[in-house]
């Protein structure tokens, strides 16, 4: 059972509710929390457990044997990202560029081009009771996300059971990390909040799930802090309304100390419960 | 003295172009000939990324012994004009290019 | 003519609001440039006119002519990210999975691929409620924000200010600390830096701030809803001296804040208090530096 939280716009609230469910659902189930947001990991801010597992992952990128190359010049040539450039009698190879095609490595007639692993970031896993929490961060200066997501999914999908809960906190946005945090996902969650800002970015990244073809339903954060706009769309586009978390200062000040804030506002632990039976009933019938 | 200029004309009156990677013109101006010579640079703007090492490639054929640009070059771009052993001076991006030549010459400019 | 740039490394810190309120108090003699094209939505309360649009090209996607296409199945081998599934016989190209390297159109023994360019939005120059010119973009679905396309919004904006001499460009900078944010920075005068007073905040302040120090261009700071949380604040602000960032203001936590929002106002309009003098103030201070 994966479930993805998204969100089209940055400051929803997105990690807040996947720590906050993620440590409500393990209160009686097994569950697995990733942060697939590698570029700004903060769900570790607010899940702390025991570290059993920390790995350093690369992604393959080529590395320039000098004594092999005969100075051709065809890997710049083929590399559409300038990932390399001659330099008289020099190539020289920007990992961070790199798509990882392989192309300027299969292509050099003299294979002076190797593949090599390069470290991208690292993989923490952290375990609290029947919480597992998996964060992976980007190394700073990195620019390709999408490779670390990948291979963070295929983390899980080695350590876990099939039928464990397992949510994925997505980057924000509507771009390729997105896309890829999502595409494995059996439902996705979208957070939004109940202002245009929300709405207009809700109805960007409905349009891309739906590109994708996947079951969604939203979760409307900070609700009665705006207008209905969000709750006449989501019935217009016939989508759920899974839940909506009240609107509430001391939410926002828990969180502004890095604190779960579901135990200390009974309306919130409320909303969580519906979106826990919706999500136990779709495992139910997955398994059906 | 070869001298390089990001620049967005191709005059002495005209202004600098802070930008390094997605400079508009890069400018040299030959010491000893007394010439301002014109690299046009306008096709890096097609390129999604990786214009900064691009450009440094341009550079590095050009071979000027000094730079003179606005904000300084990026990581990639840096590593490259490395290389070639270049002085690089900053903080030129909003004056014109005979200006920027003139606080060069005062030793007015920051050196990268 | 001086280039502000808004940024902050967190979403949901309030940046766009500010943002607009500062456009609205720049008025008609300024131009103003959204390069926040992820989640473009000051034109929510700008309310520009969409007047002039141009479609935006960036990177590319592989196109196969199953004319010429013999079914070798070189491409899907070579290709490493799967984007090249065979459907009813057919190799087609799966365009969320095509990174566009070019690699199967240069293997091709039949020359059956070819690649095009990508069209990944549109790019707008409209005129605001306020009279102020507003350059802005759209980006279409899986499509990611880059380097050029922030250049190229900035780009236009900055020939519309030579040309009226405008006094002022406000920008709404790109999120997180990759390739577009460096682009929004390139070039500025000044950076706002806009945060909030929490773990995360300061987290990503931090981060952010990294990446305007390379360009050694002089930053302020605006907290957003400082009393939520005082102690957060005031390492905030013993981070900001630290580091020689100059503390702009303290804007509070204000419902009226999102209300303008819901309205489709900036908060200057819709607010007539505390909120509405603290951003008089910011903007006054952010123009005389």
């Amino acid at each position: 059972m994966k479930i993805a939280i998204a969100s089209g716009k940055g400051g929803t609230g997105k990690t807040t509710l996947s720590t906050n469910l993620a440590a409500y659902l393990a209160e009686h189930e097994e569950v697995v929390l990733v942060d697939l947001d590698v570029e700004e990991p903060n769900s570790g801010l607010f899940i702390k457990g025991d570290l059993v597992h920390t790995e350093e992952k690369f992604k393959m990128t080529p590395e320039w044997i000098e004594d092999k190359c005969s100075l051709c010049g065809i890997c710049q040539e083929v590399c559409n990202f300038h990932a390399l450039i001659q330099l008289g009698t020099q190539i020289m190879v920007f990992p961070e560029l790199c798509h990882g095609c392989y192309a300027c490595s299969e292509l050099c007639p003299t294979n002076a081009l190797p593949m090599t692993p390069k470290k991208m970031g690292n993989l923490k896993h952290f375990q609290i009771g029947n919480l597992s929490f998996v964060e992976s961060r980007l190394d700073i200066g990195e620019e390709q996300a999408v490779p670390l997501i990948s291979q963070t999914q295929k983390y899980i999908e080695k350590h876990f059971q099939k039928n464990t809960i397992k949510l994925f906190d997505s980057p924000p946005g509507t771009s390729c990390p997105v896309i890829e945090a999502t595409k494995d996902a059996n439902f996705v969650i979208l957070v939004t909040e109940p202002t245009p800002f929300g709405l207009h970015d809700l109805s960007l990244a409905v349009d891309t799930i739906r590109e994708l073809k996947k079951n969604f339903g939203v979760v409307i954060n900070r609700f009665g802090i705006g207008n209905n706009d969000v709750i006449d769309y989501c019935k217009k586009e016939k989508i759920p309304i899974l839940a909506k978390i009240p609107n509430s200062r001391k939410a926002a000040e828990l969180y502004s100390h890095g604190a779960l804030i579901y135990n200390e506002i009974p309306e919130i632990k409320q909303q969580l419960e519906n979106i826990k039976n919706y999500i136990l009933k779709l495992g139910e019938r997955g398994r059906r | 003295m070869k001298i390089a200029f990001t620049a967005k004309g191709t005059k002495w009156d005209s202004m600098m172009d802070p930008r390094f990677g997605r400079t508009k013109f890069i400018l040299i101006y030959d010491e000893e000939k007394d010439e301002l010579t014109t690299f046009d640079n306008r096709s890096i703007e097609g390129e999604a990324h990786g214009a900064g090492p691009k450009t440094a490639q341009k550079l590095f054929e050009l071979n000027p012994d000094i730079l003179i640009t606005g904000n300084g070059p990026g990581g990639n771009a840096a590593t490259v004009l490395e290389k070639t052993g270049m002085e690089i001076y900053i903080g030129a991006g909003e004056t014109t290019i005979k200006e920027a030549f003139q606080a060069y010459k005062k030793d007015g400019l920051k050196k990268f | 003519m001086k280039e502000i740039v808004i940024i902050s490394g967190k979403g949901g810190t309030g940046k766009t609001s500010i943002t607009a309120s500062f456009a609205y108090l720049g008025g008609k003699d300024i131009v103003v440039a959204d390069c926040d094209v992820d989640a473009a939505d000051m034109h929510l309360l700008l309310k520009p006119d969409f007047k002039i649009s141009e479609d935006f090209y960036s990177g590319e996607l592989a196109k196969i002519d199953q004319d010429k296409c013999n079914s070798c199945g070189m491409c899907a081998d070579v290709c490493r990210f799967d984007a090249i599934p065979v459907i009813n016989g057919q190799y087609i190209i799966d365009p969320l999975s095509c990174e566009g390297c070019g690699y199967c159109a240069r293997i091709c023994p039949t020359e059956a691929i070819t690649n095009e360019s990508l069209n990944v939005g549109k790019s707008y120059t409209s005129t605001t409620k306020v009279g102020s010119i507003i350059v802005h973009a759209k980006l279409g679905i899986g499509a990611d924000n880059s380097g050029k396309l922030v250049a190229k919004v900035k780009n236009e904006a900055k020939q519309i200010a030579e040309k009226n001499s405008s006094d002022y460009i406000i920008v709404d900078g790109s999120p997180g600390i990759g390739c577009p944010v460096v682009s929004s920075l390139s070039g500025a005068n000044f950076v706002v830096l806009v945060t909030e007073p929490s773990v995360a905040g300061l987290h990503d302040l931090k981060r952010v701030y990294e990446l305007v120090k390379k360009f050694k261009i002089k930053a302020g700071c605006i907290i957003n809803k400082y009393d939520i949380n005082t102690e957060k604040s005031k390492e905030t602000i013993e981070y900001l001296s630290s580091e020689n960032i100059i503390h702009i203001s303290n804007i509070p936590y204000d419902e009226n804040f999102t209300k303008a929002m819901v309205n489709g106002k900036t908060i200057v309009e819709h607010d007539q208090g505390n909120l509405k003098n603290s951003l008089i103030e910011s903007w006054e201070k952010i123009k005389n530096l």
